[in-house]
């Protein structure tokens, strides 16, 4: 087989017709439908689309590897020419890991926990190739050090736990690279990792392409990664390919109505809450077992013709002129798009009244008791964790104001003691005009906790999945005592469910038979019950598909304006934060570095973090230059932060001995706008943004 | 790892602690009870009061208490009331008999349970999963007496083979172990097996043995370097919880078949209302189940380096 | 507005809903056989009277075959009588009331201490939590057996202090579990939810967290219940059980497996009766735990 792979000069990988469905108790459930792909060598072929799409299935069928209840029912893949139907088990033993090796998404699960990284990465050549076990541990460990792992030996001796995330994530790829595969398979590599890691391994990602010159395929349900790491795209929905071509045919031309919606649900900079809102594909994703006749997007599409697009054997069809770019649309030649322009969800001009929410130097310390012999002996048990330190900033009414950073920065535990599920160490947090600071939720009055409340992340659990909608909602309402008779409840619990847009009867629900999108509706119709005048929003969207993202953004904007609502907006997605909010909180490791209003934030002078921060962000648009700014290191332990500025081991300007020293000064270029740094302020107003955009491209939802 | 030992150490000493007190708060609290058992319940309230005087009975139940333990630290269980020799010189060699008996069941008990486990959770839902499930469901659901008497009528009534009594009166013999041992592993096996496939099973779904298999590793590599290792952390301690399992369960089998462990002495002392005996076999028998536990908890974490290197 | 109200109906009632989720158990050849099991051994309880050929202590012909006339001759032991002459098959039959009484009477109090024991220290952890934990390492500490038998040795045996002795026994492995499945469940965004809407500790442990751990309870619920039907059994072998002379399968056995080696059919019979109801229990609980992964 190897001999063969020298003088083959074919493409490496061609799908033909691929036909995948998994089958269970309710039958057979399709899960990818004729699936077409050709990568040559050196390509990089993108598989893009929503959750359910298909996308891990290609990847698992193309290793054959499916489970017990998954098949191919048709259709060929072709690996370097060859039917891979007629490998031998032992032949694709042989090619899996060696020829064809699979990065995969969450790297601390797809290591093995009880064995040290070195036998792991070991195993590899010694499996496929007649090797020594010195030779094996050499090639390892220049492996690890050419995937930028610092200390390779340490990191050979050690338990996959012992490292970061972002380092276990470039073991996985190191391990993938040993045998130096022909194709790499990718899935979802970095939607474990932050963003300021991701932008690591996307950078890596990228030099193994030109050094190795390997083929890859790349699955990501982020548009602005494959912009970065792919030549071509395929853009999926509901197990079929519905475009594909090149990814400046598919970003900048693209033709299928589904891609043009996606590309409108997206944050992109430029999108803007008030003049240019986010166009949501209305409706859901179908299940698989219900999928419509002819199209399966026909029923959110704006184009749908009745007996013309729910007709069967809808086939990709090729863009005249442009060999290569399919599109799987029977209308997709009379659609004129300069004349479409769907209405957005914005939220319109909206002006901030008085301060609601005002928080003055708040610290939470959480006490830890360190069981370290040195500890014992020095008598310190107790040690203290800054998981907030000076918070300062303030919320009007009807303003959104976002708080930013990453995993560990404190963002949950701001949350927290907002809420009262805990107390402040220190400072006050002021909210209507009384100290809240210091009153859990329990001496709260019912007014009180109603008027502040919360949305959160996880549409998965953030109801109970023992009791209706309606019956939740019920609760809420009589807790905060809005109303108490029960007819007037109920018409309440209907209201409400008309504010979030949903059917009346789903009153009478639970919450395992609503999609996400329609779960974290009722989520925000619980908080929005007893009319608070602040709503704090943890990650509200990030667990949900774009196309539903942007609906639900939109949604509670809508509500935010009709209540004059604050809303405190927990998130780690800076496209989204630059899109809906007002102000901007920038937090690293429990401290602000910098806030503002979005215009500041997102525009120099920066904080070092920020600029960082802002650069690691892909942006799925053809036309937008960005600065590459990648972090070194690991984002420190909050137990033992740095001293002096907390993000001086990171920094790329850091600018000496006094970054360790001193806790930098907060300076304020314009009023209103703070920033915590050592750099003087003529270095920090020198700085230039990091995305610019190209002056011709005004509006990539327009064309 | 060394703090985790000695709290680890430092819990089993408490309990340890607490249990005495129990057991003796349960025993010895009503001092005119223990005179009816010592010295029987046909003597005279004053052989009574005399004898609870002199054995300093009289005293505050904690300083009583705190006697008490002093002489089980040291090993000074008391006299046996029915025997009329120290408790520890009846105890000792029905421990011995017993550590035979359960170290043997144990040892077939695990070895089966393990493979059949493994066997049975490497494809869930297959074939051999199901027959091992169904299997072990079937043999835990019989009652240790009920498969004693079972066994017997099988193999001395219809098919004599085997001695249905295990006195061992004519000296050790190995012959009389047979039905014991079988009664135990037929109870105990099942439940190994069915901890052992439910970690396997678990393994196998996982991610990191899809890495494995995607590596190109052989399948049975695949198994004996991911998917053991990993596997049998859990059915670890699980064996070494049975342990305490066994306790009761020999308790039943060597009433069953007559065999002179430290079972059968526990029973007997409290059909006879030996309250000394009694006493000295639940402190024993806690010990050993305690020790157990400690040393799996101990064997847990070295185990598992995600706990070993934190 | 109003009619619109009106038009949602009532929730479903539990019950209907827990008898809609046991149907879920057809699905399932191993569940359906335990509950097949199960529900014999319930109607004969049920309708023991009816169904007992004999009085339960009546004595007959001692030691007869089974499918030997009886004294009179007008019927037949169909399972032979004991050592004193008693129908087995009646005492079996009478017996099992005994045993379908005291087993789930036994679990339904260990589960009503051992429910709030676990939700305390799930939920409230810290203090709380250690020391019951705690208690709950030094019950569990005893092999249970010899717990039963000092309990038994000192208290009496009799109905209810099996009863009392199981509770004791049981509640803190029930306690831990619960507890587990609370440290799970307490960290859902739907009891942060209620949490910050003020709602009472005791609220978001019995309406929020404990409904939803409600599946593996049960599965452990009828686990246990096999467990405590051997325990009851062991104990009547013991001759700690129910005191004679009426049936009690284990001291059935116990009473005369010495005659088991030339008259096999007094203590087999029993075995089996006790050994396939523990099977029913078993079999039910993996097939509930099957159905409830299902979905």
């Amino acid at each position: 087989m190897s001999s063969q792979s020298h003088d083959y000069d074919g493409p490496v990988l061609e799908c033909r017709g691929l036909c995948i469905s998994y089958f269970t108790r309710a039958g057979e459930i399709p899960a990818v439908i004729d699936f077409n792909m050709t990568l040559e060598q050196g390509g990089s072929i993108g598989l893009v689309g929503e959750s359910g799409c298909g996308k891990s299935t290609v990847a698992m069928a193309i290793m054959r590897y499916l489970g017990g209840n998954g098949a191919i029912v048709g259709g060929q893949v072709f690996y370097k020419g060859r039917d891979m139907a007629t490998f031998s088990d032992e032949e694709l033993r042989q090619l899996r890991g060696n020829e064809i090796a699979m990065v995969y998404q969450e790297p601390m699960a797809s290591l093995n926990p009880s064995m040290t990284l070195g036998r792991q990465l070991m195993e590899v050549p010694l499996c496929h190739e007649n090797i020594s076990e010195e030779d094996a541990y050499k090639r390892a460990r220049q492996m690890l050090a050419d995937v930028n792992l610092p200390d390779p030996d340490r990191i050979m001796s050690v338990y996959p736990h012992q490292i970061s995330g972002g380092q276990q994530q470039r073991v996985v790829i190191a391990m993938a690279l040993l045998s130096n595969p022909s194709l790499l398979l990718l899935d979802e590599p970095t939607t474990a990792l932050d963003v300021t890691v991701e932008a690591g391994i996307i950078e890596l990602i990228g030099q193994i392409a030109k050094k190795f010159n390997t083929s890859m395929v790349y699955i990501s349900h982020n548009l602005g990664l494959i912009l970065e790491t792919c030549d071509r795209v395929n853009v999926m929905y509901s197990g079929v390919v519905v475009e594909s071509g090149t990814v400046d045919e598919v970003f900048d031309h693209m033709r299928h109505p589904y891609t043009k919606g996606l590309f409108g649900c997206i944050p992109l900079p430029g999108a803007d809450k008030t003049a240019r809102p986010l166009v949501p594909i209305r409706g859901q994703l179908p299940l698989p077992h219900q999928r419509p006749p002819g199209c399966y997007f026909g029923p959110r599409c704006d184009f749908f013709q009745g007996g013309l697009c729910d007709k069967e054997e809808l086939t990709m069809s090729q863009v005249p002129n442009e060999p290569g770019h399919d599109v799987r649309c029977r209308r997709w030649q009379e659609i004129d798009w300069d004349s479409y322009h769907p209405e957005g969800v914005g939220a319109g001009e909206m002006e901030a009244g008085e301060v609601v929410l005002s928080i003055n130097n708040m610290k939470k310390y959480y006490e830890i008791a360190d069981n370290s012999i040195g500890a014992m002996i020095s008598g310190k048990r107790v040690r203290h964790v800054k998981a907030n330190e000076s918070i300062t900033f303030d919320a009007r009414s009807c303003q959104t104001v976002a708080i930013v950073g990453e995993s560990g920065c404190g963002k949950s535990t701001f949350a927290k003691v907002l809420m009262g599920l805990e107390t402040a160490t220190d400072g006050e947090v002021m909210f209507n005009g009384k100290d809240i600071s210091n009153e859990e939720v329990q001496k709260r009055t019912p007014e009180q906790i109603g008027s502040m409340q919360m949305v959160f992340q996880n549409p998965f659990d953030t109801l109970n999945p023992s009791h209706t909608v309606g019956a939740q909602l019920a609760r809420v309402i009589r807790k905060f005592g809005v109303e108490s008779n029960a007819d007037r409840v109920e018409q309440r619990v209907m209201e409400l469910l008309d504010l979030v847009k949903l059917p009346r009867e789903f009153a009478r629900r639970r919450p395992r038979q609503l999609s996400g999108g329609q779960k974290q509706r009722v989520g925000i119709a619980r908080a929005f019950a007893g009319n608070p005048t602040t709503v704090v929003a943890d990650e509200p969207v990030s667990a949900l598909d774009v196309s539903v993202q942007a609906a639900v953004t939109g949604l509670l904007m809508d509500i935010q304006k009709t209540y004059r609502t604050t809303l405190i907006f927990i998130s780690h997605d800076l496209s989204l934060v630059r899109y809906l909010a007002d102000r901007v909180v920038v937090m690293y490791l429990g401290r602000i570095v910098e806030q503002g209003t979005t215009d500041e934030v997102f525009a120099p002078p920066y904080h070092p973090y920020t600029e960082a921060l802002l650069s690691a962000v892909p942006i799925a648009d053809t036309s937008v230059e960005r600065t590459r700014i990648i972090l070194e290191g690991n984002l420190p332990s909050v137990t033992s932060p740095p001293s002096g500025c907390v993000f001086n081991t990171r920094c790329p300007r850091r600018i000496g001995d006094i970054c360790e020293a001193e806790v930098p000064p907060v300076v304020e270029p314009t009023p209103g706008h703070q920033i915590a740094c050592h750099l003087s302020m003529e270095e920090l107003r020198a700085m230039k943004p990091v995305i610019v955009m190209a002056e011709d491209a005004a509006s990539p939802v327009a064309e | 790892m060394l703090i985790f030992m000695t709290r680890r150490f430092g819990t089993m000493v408490l309990t340890m602690l607490v249990v005495s007190i129990l057991v003796f708060l349960l025993l010895e609290i009503n001092v005119e009870s223990v005179a009816i058992k010592v010295l029987g319940p046909y003597t005279s309230l004053e052989q009574r009061e005399l004898w609870l005087e002199r054995n300093g009975y009289n005293d505050p139940a904690v300083w009583r208490y705190l006697r008490w333990l002093g002489n089980f630290v040291i090993g000074d269980f008391g006299q046996s009331v029915r025997f009329k020799v120290p408790v520890s010189d009846v105890m000792w060699p029905r421990l011995a008999n017993t550590g035979i008996l359960g170290g043997i069941a144990l040892l077939i008990a695990s070895l089966i349970g393990l493979t059949l486990g493994v066997i049975a959770g490497m494809r869930e839902g297959g074939v051999r999963d199901r027959t091992v499930s169904v299997s072990a469901i079937l043999t835990t659901s019989v009652p240790e007496f009920a498969s004693a008497v079972l066994l017997i009528v099988l193999f001395v009534f219809y098919w004599p083979i085997l001695p249905g009594t295990s006195g061992m009166a004519d000296g050790f013999d190995p012959v009389q172990l047979v039905l014991p041992v079988m009664v135990l592993v037929i109870y105990d096996w099942g439940y190994i097996a069915r901890m052992t496939r439910a970690s396997m099973a678990e393994v196998m779904m996982t991610h990191y043995i899809r890495t494995a298999v995607l590596k190109g590793l052989p399948y049975g590599q695949v198994i004996r370097r991911h998917a053991l290792r990993n596997a049998l952390i859990a059915p670890f301690t699980v064996i070494m919880l049975q342990i305490n399992w066994l306790l009761s369960g020999v308790i039943v089998v060597e009433v069953a078949f007559a065999y002179k462990g430290f079972g059968s002495l526990l029973y007997e002392a409290s059909l006879n209302s030996d309250i000394y005996l009694i006493e000295a076999c639940a402190m024993v028998a806690v010990f050993v189940a305690v020790m157990t536990q400690t040393l799996a908890d101990v064997g847990y974490t070295y185990l598992n380096p995600r706990i070993r290197f934190s | 507005m109003t009619d619109q109200a009106v038009s949602v109906p009532r929730r479903e009632s539990p019950l209907l809903r827990f008898v809609k989720g046991l149907a879920l158990i057809r699905e399932s050849w191993v569940g359906m056989t335990g509950l097949a099991l199960v529900a014999f051994w319930v109607l004969i309880a049920v309708f023991a009277p009816a169904l007992a050929p004999f009085p339960p202590n009546a004595p007959g012909a001692p030691m007869t075959l089974p499918g030997g006339p009886s004294l009179d001759g007008s019927s037949v032991h169909y399972l032979g009588t004991d050592q004193l002459g008693r129908d087995i098959l009646s005492r079996i039959i009478d017996g099992s009331r005994q045993v379908l009484f005291y087993a789930p009477l036994a679990t339904l109090c260990a589960y009503l201490v051992g429910i709030p024991m676990g939700l305390a220290a799930g939920y409230r952890r810290g203090i709380t939590d250690d020391l019951l934990s705690f208690i709950a390492n030094v019950i569990l500490s005893f092999p249970v057996l010899v717990l039963y038998i000092i309990i038994i040795a000192t208290i009496g045996a009799s109905g209810t202090n099996i009863v009392i002795a199981v509770t004791f026994a049981s509640a803190p492995g029930i306690m831990r579990i619960v507890r587990g499945l609370v440290l799970d469940l307490r960290n859902r965004e739907y009891v942060f939810a209620a949490e910050t809407r003020g709602e009472s500790a005791w609220r978001v442990m019995l309406v929020e967290i404990l409904p939803n751990a409600r599946g593996p309870l049960i599965v452990d619920a009828c686990l246990r219940l096999g467990y405590v039907v051997i325990t009851i059994g062991t104990l009547g072998f013991l001759g700690l059980g129910l005191p004679p002379p009426d049936p009690d399968w284990g001291g059935m056995v116990s009473e005369t497996r010495q005659f088991a080696m030339f008259m096999p059919h007094m203590a087999v019979f029993p075995c089996i009766a006790i050994s396939s109801l523990v099977l029913g229990f078993n079999l039910l609980a993996d097939g509930l735990r099957e159905v409830s992964l299902r979905d």
